[in-house]
């Protein structure tokens, strides 16, 4: 058994609503998986029926060698979970949330108890620890359902959205933890919405939409995928976009992107550096200012952009204009 | 861990954290411990200058009743409790670990009757001192706890039933407030049912509420020869009558509630 997990073919529907579409995937032991997708992609939906919390209509899957349904028992003890919403009982002190889970896992009361402080200390909630959660701020209830997670240190990990409402520093903290646990041999399937957690914590990247998979590599692969260059402009004057963009369309391969606010253009080419020296050419004569000119590589979200033709969550709204 | 001690174990586990709950629920603890006291002192006080029973002090066969309520009353925090733990994702949390399924109703309904224990204390304690006494041995006495630590239990998982049913926690108050009310006052629990008009003598003689208030009065000996003795059978045998129904609600909601727990979750 190589792979912690794997789906063939699940399919979920809600009445008219088909949340998973025939969905089949796998994920190699010791490897991290990033679920990337729209809202109402079938994300959530995959991570429910993974960790057994939802039948699936059809198709069938396993984690850690059990199936997810006819051993589902047998199953969760190997996994470690924190949804999309954070599981945690409100009355109980973030410690006796903790030490429960624990107990649950059939640890034993001491093990439960030290490994309950042991991650209060990581996920930074020491001295919270002995408050009832009902007090916690939406970022502290998101890091101890995380710490829930990892209380049993489980070889398949599934974390759906987990930074989410997280500030930037404990959001460093869980990347670090992430990475260290991926190192030690655990598989993670993470869901999220941040292209540069993809970026940074996937082996592989699954972009998903309507209950599909439609793309799946490495990051780099999928920014080959997407094709060449940006290249990106910013001028001086409002005035000037019009005649920067006529500029970029000689050399354009797919939409001009314009932001207006920033003065900035993006347009994806081939050959970078030759399609850059012809864009200055064009514009020496003109009387635009050029502010800024650069190439770059695709980013995750140009990907997202381009494969889902969403606007990737989280950045700023973009006009974009079909050229030529 | 087999399949014997874990249920055991993981449903420990539950109730320890139930019972923390109410234990920071002021107002779980405050239904559950302050109604009662509120209860005997007005019934007491105020029923008892008016209302009189035959042979013996209303105060006497007042508490009994009132431990019956007691109990009706504290085993709908288990019914409360799962509705609003339904509108939280903690089961879904449970749901992923590899506990018992079955551990979280029965932590739930444990802690229960560790929270009506507390409360049959605090009103044995206010019973003493407003002149209630107990007549009868101390193993009597001590099988009328039980007994009525039993009765907590199985409406526990009546509660469990409804609560699971309804799911929502303005529902089951409603249905809780709508059954709770009629089952205590339709009985023998505050009065002499004997007095009343036939159709609801007779109901009042078949509620279990008067079974359990009988069966109570009979171990704690807080009866009067003087009164007259109903002819109904749960009446003349109200302590088997009442394992009986215990037997009954075990056997009915214990698979019932479990049934729709699974049903309320899963989706
Ligand atoms: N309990 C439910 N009842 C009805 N429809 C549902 C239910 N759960 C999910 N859906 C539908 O299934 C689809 C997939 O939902 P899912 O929660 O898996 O999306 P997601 O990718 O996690 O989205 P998000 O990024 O918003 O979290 C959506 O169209 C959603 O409306
Ligand atoms: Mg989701």
């Amino acid at each position: 058994m190589s792979d912690a997990i794997t789906a063939e073919g699940l399919v979920k529907t809600y009445g008219e609503v088909t949340a998973l579409d025939g969905l089949s995937f796998t994920v190699p032991r010791g490897t991290v998986l990033a679920l990337l997708g729209p809202n109402g992609a079938g994300k959530t939906t995959t991570v429910r029926v993974l960790t057994t919390l939802l039948r699936p209509d059809a198709g069938r899957a396993t984690v850690a060698g059990c199936d997810v349904v006819a051993d589902a028992r047998r199953l969760r003890s190997f996994i470690g979970v924190s949804g999309q919403y954070a599981a945690v009982d409100e009355h109980l002190t973030g410690a006796e949330n903790l030490e429960m889970i624990g107990r649950l896992y059939h640890l034993g009361a001491a093990r439960s108890r030290a490994r309950a402080r042991e991650l209060l200390e990581r996920f930074g909630l020491t001295d919270a620890a002995d408050r009832p959660v009902k007090g916690y701020s939406g970022g502290m209830r998101r890091r101890i359902d995380l710490a829930g997670a990892l209380v049993a240190d489980p070889p398949v990990l599934f974390l759906d959205e987990p930074s989410t409402g997280l500030d930037p520093r404990a959001r460093a903290a869980l990347w670090d933890t992430i990475s260290e646990l991926v190192a030690g041999g655990s598989t993670l399937l993470l869901t999220t919405q941040y292209m540069e957690e993809a970026d940074r914590l996937a082996d592989q990247i699954m972009v998903v939409d309507h209950g599909r998979a439609i793309a799946r590599g490495t990051a780099d692969e999928l920014k080959d995928r997407v094709g060449g260059n940006r290249i990106e402009l910013t001028v001086t004057d409002a005035a000037e976009m019009d005649t920067a963009r006529e500029a970029l369309a000689w050399v354009a391969v797919g939409a001009v992107q314009a932001e207006p606010e920033s003065l900035q253009l993006t347009v994806p080419v081939t050959d970078g550096p030759e399609a850059l020296r012809q864009v200055l050419g064009r514009l020496a004569g003109t009387g635009v200012r050029v502010r800024d000119a650069g190439m770059r590589r695709p980013t995750l979200d140009d990907v997202y952009l381009t494969l889902t033709g969403h606007q990737a969550p989280g950045t700023d709204e973009q006009v974009q204009e079909a050229t030529r | 861990m087999n399949a014997l001690t874990m249920p055991v174990a993981d449903g420990w586990t539950i109730a320890r954290r139930n019972a923390l709950k109410i234990r920071r629920s002021p107002d779980l603890l405050g239904s559950a411990i302050m109604f009662p006291i509120v209860f005997v002192l007005m019934f007491a006080y105020v029923f008892g200058s008016v209302i009189e029973v035959p042979g013996m002090s209303y105060r006497e066969f007042l508490l009994p009743g009132i431990f019956v309520q007691a109990v009706v009353m504290g085993a709908q925090i288990t019914g409360y409790t799962l509705t609003l733990d339904l509108q939280k994702g903690i089961f879904d949390r449970f749901r992923s670990l590899p506990m018992a399924p079955s551990a979280v109703l029965i932590g739930q309904t444990v802690a229960d009757v560790l929270m009506n224990l507390a409360s049959l204390v605090v009103m044995a304690v206010m019973g003493l001192i407003v002149g209630w006494r107990v007549h009868t041995s101390p193993q009597e006495a001590v099988l009328g706890f039980g007994l009525l630590l039993l009765f907590a239990y199985a409406f526990s998982w009546f509660t469990a039933t409804v609560a699971l049913g309804l799911r929502t926690p303005e529902s089951f108050n409603n249905v809780a407030t709508m059954v709770s009310f009629p089952l205590m006052f339709v009985s023998n629990a505050y009065l002499d049912s004997s007095k009343l008009p036939t159709p609801l003598r007779v109901v009042a003689e078949w509620n279990p509420a008067s079974t359990f208030t009988q069966a109570v009065r009979e171990l704690f000996g807080n009866t009067s020869d003087a009164m007259t003795t109903s002819d109904a059978w749960p009446m003349r045998h109200a302590v088997p009558a009442s394992l009986l129904w215990i037997a009954v609600m075990l056997i009915v909601f214990v698979p019932l509630a479990t049934r729709l727990y699974k049903k309320a979750v899963s989706g």
